[in-house]
């Protein structure tokens, strides 16, 4: 997304309830900085992120999408981000081969008691897509208003 | 179409101070479906409440967004306020715009912009929401407290006496945990067991109380209020109901060098054992590894010697299965392993002990009768010293120690620093330290009496090296204070070892799908509002298995966690949460797919009839979803190939609507 000259990558992060929306809320609560271009859309657990949303997020111009979610073992349902992990390893290489550099998308486990953890994943990614610039290989115009 | 409110928090200073607010509600008004839209001090407060009830009775509101804290913070105020203007709760929604905004962004125009972007993917949501009626659950009015030291005996206690049943599962065959090994207790000095066991006794006559001891929790199943628990009773190959407690077996038994766990291992017990005088249940316990008869089938001294016939050589492990409305963990702590601190020379000299050890030569029940001598030789030792943080608040040795600080070891040092030279006027004692951390009731004045009143030597400074030489243990250290290094020929060392959480709570915090922090302490629900809740409903936390704590914290939240249990447990019906899955029965196919990959098992299939539109019936298997079971992780939404499932309050077309809104 191109604003005012100065790129700066959009990126939507999903984060499940229980870990890592906790994780990013103590981020906040400890005044750690990550760009501001993090949008955060909370989801029960991570497992309920169909690659539908990401393929969209992509369709509607992010320039990178982030999952986070509790740590193998930790899910708050038991198996869910066990599930996340097949799956979007599985959606990752396929949007590799669509030309979405594997670079622009990221699974990272964040637990409710590491928010400088969260921070810092949101600094690295942000850092990480931006080298890659904007992201033009899955826009479509019909869906840009 | 919706009529939504926006209500923009400015929290004081702490969303306003780094978002223009006013504009916000201005760039807000003018979203799809949003007819209202203001700002406000505090929205949470009482008159920030009433504002968004009258703003929802003037202008016909169907539902609205607040921009504030966290939706972890203030989303169930929020859900009352709408349910006091006669909104459906769950035609709400929270942006997000402190927590995940102001506090992490300096730039007025960049969290401002953020914010905007926020609210409307809260707005775009709200657009989407529809009115949902939470189900009902029974409560069993049974309470899991796992772990049966001071922590446990406490919360299970409270529980008991508010009338309800509890069930203590410990590991080992007694309960009493770390408290019943300790010689006295700061900053009172009085005796541990004195306390202890009478709560012991309480424990194992109260009439709602079961002791699962020797016992391990299997498997947790279940929700809060509807836990389904199976626990393990590992065969003692006595029978505890006919055993009485004499002895007598303990003593006969030929089985004489068994490492005693309770001494730590300072001295032996028999096979067959009981480990403490004052065990509760009194019952002996066979250990498998080093009975003879159990080994090979050669022995049955026990089986002989005892009159009321206890001895059973062919008991199994039992499978108990059991229904809970509540849990509580209190699985407690460590002492960690010195065997990665070799500069101590713990595992070369037997006269460098732990703190914990030094308790048990202390103990009047202990190895030495309460004398203090040293392990090797038993001298009575004429310089002793203490050595603090060993372990604890390692930034540089974190691969071998703890990052945090274990919180007791001060106070316990001080009380063994004093209690030595009190008994033992005769003797030296040097305490190496960090720092004195004494914040509590009477904590600093204890230390001071340590250093003013028994003499005992505080030197600001770590112990670098220990070397054994003849029968001297010179320590090497250096002094902060006075800037040089010193060595000091001492007959005993008492390493101050950091504490951890026992190893068991780990396995456990899995079962319980409940959060643990790095070092595997429990993490509570709120770290200032809700102590001893876990982010798991149902399961709460007692002692230091959340986190360092000396007996009188640990008491008292043993108190609060028992507090909560019985709020929990007084219920007779639980609300549950309506965001739960629901399948289209005109997409679904019926391919199992969703019931595969569901941890509850809340997805069955059912043969239903459908109309055609040539007027012919078929009939069809579809997926229902059982709304109580359901817990609403969303896992079979995406696994459905049909897009028939969908999750209420986090629907597809919700989540698009957000990304959207963000990526407009």
């Amino acid at each position: 997304m191109q604003i005012k000259g100065e790129y700066k990558p959009l990126i939507v992060a999903f984060c499940c309830n229980w870990c890592s929306y906790a994780g990013a809320d103590l981020a906040g609560n400890n005044r750690l900085n990550y760009p501001e271009n993090v949008k955060i859309i909370k989801v029960p657990c991570s497992c309920r992120v169909n690659p539908m949303f990401i393929l969209r997020a992509f369709q509607r111009g992010a320039d990178g999408v982030i999952l986070c979610g509790c740590h193998p073992g930790d899910c708050h349902y038991t198996t869910g981000n066990y599930y996340t992990r097949r799956r979007m390893s599985l959606l990752f290489s396929m949007l590799n081969f669509l030309g979405i550099e594997k670079e622009r998308t990221r699974v990272e486990w964040v637990s409710a008691a590491e928010g400088a953890k969260f921070a810092q994943t949101m600094n690295e990614f942000t850092e990480a897509v931006m080298k890659l610039g904007e992201n033009k290989r899955l826009e479509d115009l019909r869906c840009k208003r | 179409m919706q009529r939504i409110g926006v209500f923009v928090c400015w929290c004081g200073t702490n969303i306003a101070g780094t978002v223009d607010v006013e504009a916000v509600s201005e760039a807000l008004k003018n979203e799809p479906g949003v007819v209202f839209s203001t700002n406000y001090q505090y929205m949470c407060s009482q008159a920030g409440q009433d504002m968004i009830i009258n703003a929802c009775k003037e202008h016909k509101l169907t539902g609205f967004v607040v921009c504030s804290c966290s939706p972890r913070m203030h989303e169930a105020t929020f859900r009352k306020t709408a349910q006091a203007a006669g909104i459906n709760p769950y035609m709400i929604e929270i942006a997000n715009i402190r927590e995940q905004c102001s506090w992490i962004h300096k730039d007025m125009k960049e969290g401002t912009e953020k914010a905007i972007i926020l609210g409307k993917a809260a707005i775009a949501k709200v657009n989407l929401n529809s009115s949902l009626t939470p189900g009902e659950s029974p409560v069993t009015k049974r309470a899991l407290v796992i772990g049966g030291g001071i922590a446990g005996i406490q919360t299970a206690l409270d529980i008991a006496d508010a009338g309800f049943k509890v069930d203590i599962v410990e590991t080992k065959p007694t309960i009493g945990g770390k408290m019943a090994q300790l010689d006295k207790t700061f900053p009172t000095l009085d005796c541990a067991a004195c306390i202890l066991t009478p709560k012991m006794v309480e424990v194992a006559q109260h009439e709602n109380i079961r002791i699962f001891s020797y016992s391990e929790v299997e498997e947790v199943k279940g929700f809060v209020g509807n836990f389904d628990v199976k626990i393990k009773k590992k065969a003692r190959y006595v029978k505890e109901d006919i055993c009485t407690g004499c002895g007598l077996c303990t003593e006969k038994c030929p089985m004489k060098n068994v490492p005693n766990e309770f001494n730590l291992g300072m001295d032996n017990r028999r096979a067959i054992y009981i480990p403490f005088a004052q065990a509760v249940p009194k019952v002996a316990t066979i250990d498998p590894n080093a009975c003879n008869m159990l080994k090979n089938g050669k022995c049955g001294v026990c089986a002989k010697v005892c009159a009321a016939g206890a001895i059973d050589y062919t008991q199994k492990d039992e499978i108990i299965e059991e229904k809970y409305g509540a849990i509580v963990a209190a699985t407690g702590f460590n002492p960690i392993s010195m065997d990665k601190f070799d500069e101590y020379a713990y595992n070369q000299s037997k006269d460098v002990i732990t703190s914990l050890e030094f308790e048990r030569l202390t103990n009047a029940a202990g190895p030495s009768a309460g004398k203090l001598l040293r392990p090797s030789d038993g001298k009575h030792p004429h310089k002793i010293v203490f050595v603090q943080c060993v372990g604890s608040r390692c930034d540089s040795c974190a691969h071998k120690g703890k990052e945090y600080c274990s919180k007791i070891c001060c106070m316990y040092t001080a009380k063994h620093a004093m209690l030595t030279r009190d008994k033992y006027p005769d003797t030296e004692v040097y305490v190496f330290y960090i720092d004195v951390r004494t914040p509590g009731k009477n904590f600093d004045e204890f230390y001071r009496r340590a250093v003013e009143e028994y003499g005992v030597h505080y030197i600001k400074g770590m112990v670098g090296k220990i070397m054994p030489e003849g029968d001297k243990l010179i320590v090497q250290a250096s002094d902060l204070i006075d800037n040089k290094q010193i060595k000091i020929d001492a007959d005993l060392v008492v390493l101050a070892a950091a504490i951890e959480p026992d190893k068991s709570a780990r396995p456990l915090a899995t079962m319980l799908t409940a959060s643990m922090d790095t070092n595997d302490f429990f993490t509570e629900a709120h770290p200032k509002l809700k102590p001893v809740e876990s982010p798991t409903a149902g399961v709460f936390l007692s002692g230091a298995c959340q986190g360092p704590k000396d007996i009188p914290e640990t008491v008292s939240q043993a108190g609060a966690a028992a507090a909560k249990v019985i709020g929990l447990l007084a219920k007779d019906k639980l609300v549950g949460n309506p965001c739960v899955a629901h399948s289209d029965e005109m997409m679904c196919n019926g391919c199992s797919m969703c019931a595969n990959v569901c941890p509850y098992g809340a997805i069955t299939y059912e043969d239903k009839e459908f109309r055609m539109p040539d007027r012919t019936t078929r009939i069809r298997r579809v997926a229902v979803v059982n709304e109580a079971v359901c817990q609403g992780c969303g896992a079979c939404t995406v696994t459905c190939p049909s897009g028939a499932m969908d999750l209420k309050g986090f629907m597809n077309k919700q989540i698009i609507a957000e990304v959207d809104a963000i990526c407009k």
